[in-house]
């Protein structure tokens, strides 16, 4: 390892001048901080200030900087030093605004903020600026499975952006479901009529791209590696085996309409004039082929009236079915009615509806409907029944309130079904048991991932493929292998399209950010990556089973093999491990382990407990800012340690603390569960399963349960924060101080 | 975060709310160089102003921070605020964009330490929170506001109190002779995300809105909720402060309605859904909610969110669409009309109102530079026409966050493909 050199710079700005001691500060950081180059500054984020910690960087040789002013989230274009270890002790936010101003809190103030200055000068110490990982690969070509619109449209935009892309797609033709439309949902201006669906222009586009490289009949039977250097084995229909290299993947496995002969009752499969939404399209293809009259498939004349049944089999609470809505139905049912009224005014066409679902234009649209008569009808189908060519449908009049209200002979029934995802294997699902007699259809997997956790990307509950939901609805927990349209949401073919483009540029910014090194998103840039002392493991297996994104796999002597492109750097493995032999160049075992180490510990006499406090640096963190900046007070008696994820916290570093009397430990990490906000998907869920285990190490320690502590905050509780760390500190106060103080 | 120099290689991303700053992180951190201008002192647009999102009832500004940290940490983003963009000129591959800035008094020396803010009396009204309250003249933006940095009310200038601020200031942050500068900036692609407004609903005279103290808007209703809003968090109605407890949500409160927004707007069935769970946190056992409705539009995955609100026996649905309100002698707004199921009238007195109003694209009635192709409602369309103008989030259509990010990731993957272009021409 090269020299270093730290340096401490205290700032006196902002009231830290009158409210500490700064000069003792400085004493801290070179006594006990153990570092030499130790300064104040009366307004460090100046250009002033600034240009002396720069200075320090050119002339003196100073690698590590500590800096000892406000929180590390603030200043942070002043406080810019990529080149080099950083820590920051937050003394504004930390220590002087959450304590009152009276001469009583300026000891304990005191005390607080020279434990931060120990603190940073400790953590400083053990970091390193991050390199990038080496492991790199440099591929450039993107993978699309699925040769759907949204398959097409990912191949055609990443090909205008200037990368090759290779396509497999598992049938003999290109177009997928959209491929089998009559007409679209219109997207232009006045949104009155079905549109072309546009993809015979897609195709000609594809196969005319030398860009693009498609495989017909076509799966992908291996997925090996990582961005940057994926290996991808594409079998044919021959029986070949190509092997691709690829830089990152786009899935765009698109759906299966939901079964229609599961719903007997609706008529489905009862007979041949109940059909699906795309067993109208054809019918309508045929019409279109022949004399544009759309006829009845039992005995080919002309259908006269249509009902739509619309959410066939979905929104349905009692699990039986969907419990979802697909989005897209009532505008398909709207289009199809069209098919009809626009070749023939007289042919009646009613869309039976519990709630219409238009957004956007597509109110339009349904105006549209209604001007060329189409009947729309609320209400909840409960039967269909066909008798000879025609039908009766059964249903619930909501307007009338008539229960038994019906409509008979109609020609046509067409159920609205539903789209139900392709996403493959379900990697986390729990082995089902088949019931006597049913057959149980195994999914196919659609990447064959050769990664330990499982052959595909997660999913959530309802079979659609994960995403970090709301902001971030790219971010699946496979890296730089991203879902795109209906595979991950039901969709029409605007929005798969939209959702293709989109799934594009994160494709190219996964491979290109591989290449450099860089982590994906959350942490995008990040040069740290997790580094592991092989000699120390006992192959216990922990990192590669917890890794919230699969990143790790296992060699034939069952140690660990970190892909380092495909870790997004929570540090949930280094939590895991109970042999800590994983570690961050700015992020380990040791630059949390020191800070808890570096905190002077009063003796029992003394009154003054001490409390760690583990924070998530995404949520909790900036909550404990914000009381700061509100002036909400807590107790003086904390001290706050910011770390990546809940998931990165190692049961070492709780035993360190109550060993070296600590009276108390709290944890403050994110929601779980399927309403998880943790940033790292499962990474508080899988710190909080660890952490429910530390009684045990409580009890061998002789401890009382209530010193550690596991708490649920969020970005919000700016004000629950101080009152949970106020009501634990008076609880402590009961339980009396650890017998662990002063040994 | 740094100063770099705008070429026609760099995305110009109009619009610092989650769409804009999406646009431009994303573009960033697929290497390029952007310039994002927000009209506000503060990022985050609209979707920082939301208490909480659905369907997971997370906090907005949860993801704010994220992006606020991609910010930080990538000197590819140069970030102008109180900015707007009052021209652009060229053509693809080859824009010059003029930039208003207006002067916000407080230089980057303002380290957010407030002085000034305790030291000046002026107040003005606060509008973060739809100026539902007032904060001071000289003050943050709002709590998670980036950059971290205080602004001056123009109201304050020439007064004692400006001077009072100025002194206050040990950094020599305050800059009370600050002008407005007007700055042209280079670009290949323009990303165009202005977001939305809610829909005026002054203009839905039956509803009383601006006439009765107690009929408010869903957005204004997000302030309430909010720990950081006017109230600290607390329900409370505006007319006389009391606990608002019986609470009535009126949908297509414009949307879907030919005298006013001929589409729907999409998001407002999920956002008043989610509000009535604001009822219950806040008054578990006696907080009441009423949603008139046309249809509820739980659209796809969030049709489980909307069973759940109707499990709820605290919350009752009333299809109908309200034909007006009233106000009764104790200042509560009456809702009349009549029930479509079963063609029941009622007149119903509720605590507060809330207009589930609707989403304007802020481009309608603003001057687009250039000559943008929008459709009817004023969403901007993808049109060749456009050239390399892309609309993205709510510019572009009725959209949730979730929609709106990937509507932002997939127009900065067709800013990047024209700077590409002009890269490779340069090489």
């Amino acid at each position: 390892m090269a020299d270093i050199k730290v340096a401490a710079y205290i700032c006196k700005g902002c009231g830290l001048g009158e409210r500490l001691d700064t000069d003792a500060l400085v004493k801290i950081a070179q006594k006990d901080g153990k570092v030499p180059m130790a300064k104040s500054h009366d307004f460090l984020c100046s250009a002033d200030g600034v240009a002396m910690i720069r200075n320090d960087i050119d002339n003196e040789g100073v690698t590590h900087i500590m800096i000892g002013a406000c929180s590390r989230r603030a200043k942070t274009e002043a406080f810019y030093f990529p080149s080099n270890a950083v820590a920051r002790a937050n003394l504004r936010e930390g220590v002087i605004w959450i304590r009152p101003d009276t001469e009583e809190a300026r000891e304990t103030t005191q005390e607080m903020a020279e434990d931060y200055i120990r603190m940073g000068c400790a953590e400083v110490k053990a970091m390193t600026a991050p390199g990038g990982n080496p492991n790199t690969g440099s591929s450039k070509t993107l993978l699309v499975v699925g040769g759907g619109v949204t398959g097409m449209t990912t191949a055609i935009e990443a090909s205008k952006t200037g990368y090759p892309v290779v396509l497999v797609e598992k049938t003999g033709e290109l177009g997928g479901m959209a491929g089998k439309l009559y007409k679209r949902i219109p997207v232009h201006e006045p949104f009155k009529s079905p549109a072309d669906t546009g993809v015979a222009d897609l195709i000609a586009q594809v196969m005319g791209d030398s860009n693009i490289k498609v495989y017909l009949n076509a799966t992908v039977a291996k997925t090996d590696g990582a961005p940057g250097r994926f290996v991808v084995d594409i079998a044919t229909e021959s029986g070949a085996t190509h092997t691709e290299d690829i830089g990152a993947i786009v899935q765009a496995s698109g759906f299966t309409l939901y079964d229609m002969n599961k719903l007997p009752e609706l008529g489905g499969g009862q007979s041949p004039n109940v059909v699906d939404q795309l067993g109208l399209e054809s019918l309508a293809r045929a019409a279109a082929a022949g004399d544009g009259v759309i006829r009845r498939p039992s005995d080919n004349q002309p259908v006269k009236s249509v009902v739509f049944v619309q959410c066939a089999g979905q929104r349905d609470p009692t699990g039986t079915h969907l419990a979802y809505c697909s989005g897209t139905c009532c505008n398909t049912s709207i289009k199809q009615a069209m098919y009809f009224k626009d070749a023939n005014p007289s042919v009646d066409t009613t869309i039976i509806y519990t709630d219409l679902r238009t957004p956007g234009n597509g109110e339009d649209f349904y105006r549209s409907a209604q001007e060329k008569g189409v009947i729309f009808t609320k209400g909840k189908v409960a039967q269909v029944v066909p008798n000879g060519a025609g039908s009766t449908v059964k249903f619930h009049d909501l307007i009338l309130d008539d229960t038994e209200a019906a409509m008979a002979d109609v020609d046509l029934v067409v159920l609205a079904t539903g789209q139900v995802p392709n996403s493959g294997v379900d990697i986390f699902a729990a082995p089902k048991e088949s019931e006597e007699g049913a057959v149980e259809v195994k999914p196919i997997s659609i990447l064959n991932l050769n990664y330990r956790q499982g052959p595909d990307v997660p999913q959530l509950k309802q079979g659609f493929t994960d995403s970090h939901f709301i902001c971030f609805p790219y971010e699946t927990r496979r890296t730089g292998i991203y879902t795109a349209g209906p595979v991950r949401r039901p969709m029409d073919i605007a929005q798969a399209r939209e959702d293709a483009t989109g799934a594009a540029l994160k494709a190219i910014q996964a491979l290109e950010n591989a290449e450099l090194g860089r982590a994906a998103h959350p942490r995008s840039g990040d040069l740290s990556f997790p580094k592991v002392r092989l000699e120390g493991c006992t192959q216990c297996k922990r990192c590669t089973v917890e890794c919230p994104f699969g990143a790790i796999d296992e060699d034939e002597k069952r140690f660990p093999v970190f892909n380092e492109s495909r870790c997004r750097r929570c540090g949930t493995c280094m939590g895991a491990c109970p042999v800590r032999v994983i570690s961050f160049e700015n992020y380990s075992v040791n630059t949390v382990g020191a800070q808890v180490k570096a905190v002077d510990i009063p003796d029992e006499f003394s009154e003054k407990p001490r409390i760690l406090i583990l924070a998530c640096e995404n949520d909790a963190y900036p909550a404990l800012d914000m009381a700061g900046m509100n002036r909400n007070e807590y107790s003086a008696f904390v001290r706050v340690i910011p770390i990546r994820c809940l998931g990165s916290v190692n049961t070492i570093w709780v035993t360190d603390a109550l060993n070296a009397g600590y009276d108390g430990v709290m944890m403050m990490g994110c929601k779980h569960g399927d309403e998880y906000q943790c940033h790292f998907v499962k990474g508080s869920e899988l710190g909080r399963v660890r952490m429910s285990k530390i009684d045990d190490t409580l009890k061998t320690l002789n401890l009382e349960s209530e010193r550690v502590r596991d708490l649920e905050v969020a970005i919000t509780d700016i004000e629950r924060v101080p009152e949970m760390i106020n009501k634990y500190a008076a609880e402590l106060v009961a339980v009396g101080p650890s017998p662990f103080k002063g040994f | 975060m740094t100063e770099h120099v705008a070429t026609n290689e760099t995305i110009l991303v109009v619009g610092g709310g989650i769409s804009g700053m999406t646009a431009a992180l994303e573009a960033a951190e697929t290497g390029k160089n952007v310039v994002l201008v927000e009209k506000n002192p503060a990022l985050g647009g609209r979707t920082s102003q939301l208490y909480r999102y659905f369907p997971k009832l997370c906090h907005p500004v949860c993801g704010l921070e994220i992006n606020q940290r991609r910010l930080k940490n990538n000197p590819r983003v140069r970030v102008l605020t109180l900015a707007e963009v009052s021209g652009i000129e060229g053509s693809t591959g080859n824009y010059t964009a003029t930039i208003r800035i207006k002067p916000r008094y407080v230089n980057e020396n303002c380290t957010a330490c407030g002085d000034c803010e305790r030291a000046v009396e002026m107040q003005v009204p606060d509008p973060f929170n739809y100026n539902l309250g007032q904060h001071k003249a000289a003050f943050l933006p709002n709590a998670m506001a980036y950059p971290q940095r205080y602004v001056l009310d123009p109201a304050i200038i020439g007064s004692a109190d400006a001077e009072k601020a100025k002194a206050a200031c040990k950094y020599g942050a305050i800059d009370l002779d600050m002008k407005e500068e007007t700055i042209q900036v280079k670009a290949g692609a323009v990303v165009w995300a202005t977001g939305w407004q809610p829909y005026d609903a002054k203009k839905i005279q039956p509803y009383g809105y601006g006439r009765f103290k107690n009929v408010i808007t869903s957005v204004e209703f997000e302030r309430l909720a909010d720990i950081h809003g006017p109230t600290g968090g607390k329900i409370l109605r505006p007319s006389d402060g009391k606990e608002a407890k019986n609470i009535a949500f009126i949908q297509c409160a414009g949307s879907r309605d030919e005298n006013h927004l001929r589409h729907c707007s999409r998001i407002c069935c999920m956002a008043s859904l989610k509000q009535t769970h604001y009822v219950r946190e806040k008054y578990p056992e006696d907080g009441k909610s009423t949603i008139y409705y046309i249809d509820i539009r739980a659209i796809d995955r969030f049709e489980d969110f909307y069973q759940k609100v109707q499990a709820d026996p605290s919350v009752s649905f009333v299809k109908s669409k309200v034909a007006r309100i009233s106000e009764d002698e104790h200042g509560n707004p009456v809702c009349w009309g009549v029930n479509t199921e079963g063609y029941k009238r009622y007149t119903t007195p509720h605590d507060l109102v809330v207009l589930a109003v609707g989403m304007e694209p802020s481009v309608k009635g603003v001057d687009i530079p250039g000559h943008i192709v929008a459709d009817s409602s004023g969403f901007i369309e993808a049109d060749p026409a456009n050239g390399a103008v892309f609309g993205a989030g709510c510019a572009s259509n009725a959209l949730d966050v979730n929609r709106a990010v990937q509507s932002a990731t997939a127009a900065a993957l067709r800013a990047i493909q024209v700077v590409n272009k002009v890269a490779k021409a340069e090489a």
